[in-house]
C-alpha cells in the first residue's frame, strides 16, 4: 500500500492550508474592488456574476466577503500566535517558578473567566478607543487561558516523569533537559492549541465587530458586513446575511478540521496508522 | 460536616475577592478609554456652538476630569452602599436599569440554560454509548456546526426565516411596539421572547454536547468497564453504575460554567432581535460611553459567573466523597 492515512491526512492538509493563504492573499490584492461601488448593480440577487450579489451601494458581495474573510484569517493569525505565546510563557512559568507564581496564575485565570468573554473584549475594545488595535489586545487577553492550563498540567507531569529525574540525577544540565527532553513534548501541544485557538478568535472578532466595537464600518469586515445587513433582511436582501455567514462558518469549520488532523499527526499514539 | 463547611468558607471568601478585582479591573480599562464621552454623545457641530459654561457642565456630568483612583472608591463606597450610580443615557439610577434589563434578560438566559444543558447532556450521552455510529455522527456533525457558527449570524439566520419569511414571531422587541406596558400580555412577552430564547440554546448546546460525548466516551474506555461487560453487564447497566456516576461531576462543572457563555450568547443575540435586555443595554452602554452602567453590568455580571462556579463547587463538596471527606486531590 502506497498512500496510507498519514499520507493522505498530510496531503488534506496542505491543501486546507493552501486554500485558506489563497483567500488571504486575494483578499489583499482585491480590496479596490471589494470597495467599489456602482450604482447600475444595486441590490442584485446572486448571478453568475456576482456569485453573493451586490449590496444597496452596488458593491460585489463575493469580493467584500473575500476581503473580510482576508482580515478575519490575518488578525487570527496575529492573535492565535501571540496569544499561543502568552499561554506557553504563563503556563510554564505556573509550573517551574515555584507555588507563589502558580497561586497568582491561577488566579488571574479566574479573574479574567469571571468577565464573560464578550463583555471583556467589549470593555478592552472601550479602552483601546475601539477599531483594530482594541480587538487584538481584546482577544490576546481573552484566549490564552485554557492553554495555559493545559500547558502547566503538562509540563508539571513532565517534571515528575522518570526520564527527567534521571536525567538531573545524571547530572544534566537544566537547558539540555528542557530542550531534549521536555520541549519534544510540549511543541506539539504547542502547535496544536495555537491552530484550534484560531476559530474562537476569528469568531470573537466577527462578534465583537458585529456589535459595533471593532473594525471600523469602512473595513471589509464580515462583522461590518452582517451588521448592516440586518437593515436590508427585511427588504429581501437576504443573501447579504446568507453568503458572509456561511463563507466564515467554512474557514471556521476548515481550521477545526487542520487542527484536528495537526493533531492526529503530530500524536506519537496516532504514528502507526 | 465541617470540613465541607471550611471548604464552602474558602470558596466564598475567593469569590468575593475575585469580584473585587473584577471591579478594579473593569475600572482601570474603562479610566484608560481615550474615548470623550461628549463626543460620542453629542455631535460636533453641536459641541462647537456650546458656550464654555455649558460645555463644563457637560464635562462634570460625564465626569471627564476627576482623578481615577478618587473616583473608584467613591464608586466602590456608594456600591457597598447600594448606590451603582446614574445611568447617563438611560438617566435612571444602574440598579433600576439593571433590574428591568436583568429580568427580561433572566427569561431568555434561564431557559437557555436549562434547555441547552439537559438536552446537550442527553445528546452527548447518546453520542459517546453509540460511538461511530450514524446517530453519534450525526449529533457530533450538528454540534460541530453550530459551535463553527457564529452566534449572531445564526440568530440572524433565524430572524430571517421565521419572522421574515414565514411571518410567525415578531421582528423584534420584548414588547409589541406602542402598547402600554401595563396591558402587555404574558403571552406577547413569551411569543417575542421565544425566538432569542432558542437561538440561545440551540448555540449553547454544542459545547455541552461535545464535552459530556468525550467523558462518556473516556468513561467507557477504562479498564473497569471493560471488567464489567466481560461480568456480563448490560449496557443500560453500565450506563447506570459507572457512566453516569463519572461524567456527573465534570457535567455540574460544565454547566455552571456555561453561565458565562450563555451570558455572552445573550448579548449577541438580543443585538440581532432588538431585544431589551442586559445585554443591548451593555452595548449601548459601551457605545456611548456611559460608564456607571458599564461598569455596573460588568459588575453583576461577574457576580452571577461566580455564583454560578460558587455553586458548582458547593455541588461538588455534597456529591464528591473526596472533597466531602476533605481531601482533595
Amino acid at each position: 500500500m502506497s498512500i496510507n492515512r498519514r499520507k493522505a491526512m498530510l496531503v488534506l492538509l496542505v491543501l486546507a492550508v493552501s486554500f485558506l493563504l489563497c483567500i488571504l492573499i486575494a483578499g489583499v490584492l482585491n480590496t479596490d474592488a471589494a470597495m467599489k461601488t456602482d450604482f447600475t448593480r444595486k441590490n442584485q440577487p446572486p448571478s453568475l456574476r456576482y456569485p453573493f450579489g451586490t449590496d444597496w451601494m452596488g458593491r460585489d458581495m463575493f469580493a467584500r466577503t473575500i476581503a473580510g474573510l482576508s482580515m478575519s484569517i490575518r488578525i487570527g493569525l496575529l492573535t492565535a500566535t501571540i496569544s499561543a505565546l502568552i499561554a506557553f510563557a504563563l503556563g510554564s512559568a505556573a509550573a517551574v517558578m515555584g507555588k507563589t507564581v502558580d497561586i497568582f496564575i491561577g488566579w488571574l485565570i479566574d479573574l479574567v473567566m469571571g468577565i464573560p468573554h464578550i463583555l471583556l473584549l467589549m470593555l478592552i475594545s472601550f479602552a483601546c478607543g475601539k477599531g483594530f488595535r482594541g480587538i487584538v489586545i481584546g482577544i490576546l487577553c481573552t484566549h490564552w487561558m485554557s492553554l495555559a492550563r493545559v500547558i502547566r498540567g503538562e509540563v508539571l507531569q513532565l517534571k515528575q516523569s522518570g526520564y527527567v529525574q534521571v536525567a538531573a540525577k545524571l547530572g544534566t544540565g537544566r537547558l539540555r533537559i528542557v530542550t531534549r527532553h521536555m520541549l519534544p513534548h510540549l511543541v506539539p501541544q504547542f502547535m496544536v492549541g495555537l491552530i484550534l485557538l484560531f476559530p474562537h478568535a476569528i469568531l470573537h472578532e466577527a462578534s465583537i465587530t458585529f456589535l459595533g466595537f471593532g473594525l471600523s464600518p469602512e473595513q471589509p469586515a464580515i462583522g461590518v458586513i452582517l451588521s448592516e445587513s440586518i437593515r436590508y433582511l427585511l427588504t429581501g436582501s437576504w443573501w447579504l446575511a446568507v453568503f458572509p455567514g456561511i463563507s466564515l462558518s467554512l474557514i471556521v469549520i476548515l481550521f477545526d478540521y487542520i487542527g484536528g488532523m495537526a493533531r492526529k499527526l503530530l500524536d506519537p499514539a496516532s504514528a502507526h496508522e | 460536616m465541617n470540613k465541607l463547611m471550611v471548604y464552602m468558607f474558602k470558596n466564598f471568601i475567593r469569590m468575593l475577592l475575585l469580584l473585587l478585582f473584577v471591579s478594579i479591573t473593569a475600572f482601570i480599562l474603562v479610566s484608560l478609554s481615550p474615548i470623550d464621552p461628549l463626543q460620542a454623545n453629542i455631535s460636533q457641530t453641536a459641541l462647537g456652538s456650546l458656550s464654555q459654561e455649558q460645555i463644563d457642565k457637560l464635562e462634570m456630568y460625564w465626569g471627564v476630569n476627576e482623578a481615577p483612583i478618587e473616583r473608584y472608591l467613591a464608586w466602590v463606597r456608594a456600591f457597598l452602599h447600594g448606590d451603582m450610580g446614574t445611568s447617563l443615557l438611560y438617566r435612571q439610577s444602574v440598579a433600576s436599569v439593571i433590574m428591568q434589563k436583568l429580568s427580561n434578560s433572566l427569561m431568555l438566559m434561564v431557559f437557555a440554560w436549562i434547555i441547552s444543558g439537559g438536552i446537550g447532556f442527553f445528546l452527548g450521552i447518546l453520542s459517546g454509548m453509540n460511538r461511530g455510529k450514524i446517530i453519534d455522527k450525526l449529533i457530533k456533525g450538528y454540534a460541530l456546526l453550530t459551535a463553527s457558527a457564529p452566534t449572531f449570524w445564526l440568530a440572524l439566520l433565524f430572524l430571517l426565516v421565521f419572522s421574515v419569511w414565514l411571518g410567525l414571531f415578531p421582528i423584534g422587541l420584548s414588547v409589541p411596539i406602542g402598547m402600554d406596558a401595563a396591558s402587555v400580555s404574558l403571552s406577547d412577552r413569551l411569543q417575542h421572547a421565544i425566538l432569542p430564547a432558542v437561538t440561545l440554546s440551540i448555540t449553547g448546546i454544542s459545547n455541552i454536547v461535545l464535552h459530556t460525548r468525550e467523558k462518556m466516551i473516556d468513561v467507557l474506555e477504562s479498564e473497569y468497564v471493560l471488567f464489567a461487560v466481560a461480568r456480563g453487564e448490560k449496557r443500560w447497566e453500565i450506563f447506570r453504575h459507572h457512566g453516569l456516576r463519572n461524567i456527573l461531576l465534570p457535567a455540574i462543572t460544565l454547566q455552571f460554567a456555561s453561565i458565562s457563555e450563555i451570558f455572552g450568547g445573550s448579548i449577541l443575540v438580543e443585538q440581532v432581535f432588538s431585544y431589551p435586555g442586559l445585554g443591548q443595554a451593555v452595548v449601548t452602554a459601551g457605545l456611548g460611553g456611559d460608564i456607571p452602567l458599564l461598569l455596573g453590568i460588568t459588575v453583576i455580571s461577574a457576580a452571577i459567573v461566580f455564583a454560578g462556579n460558587f455553586i458548582a463547587d458547593i455541588l461538588y463538596g455534597i456529591v464528591d466523597p473526596r472533597i466531602r471527606k476533605g481531601a482533595r486531590s
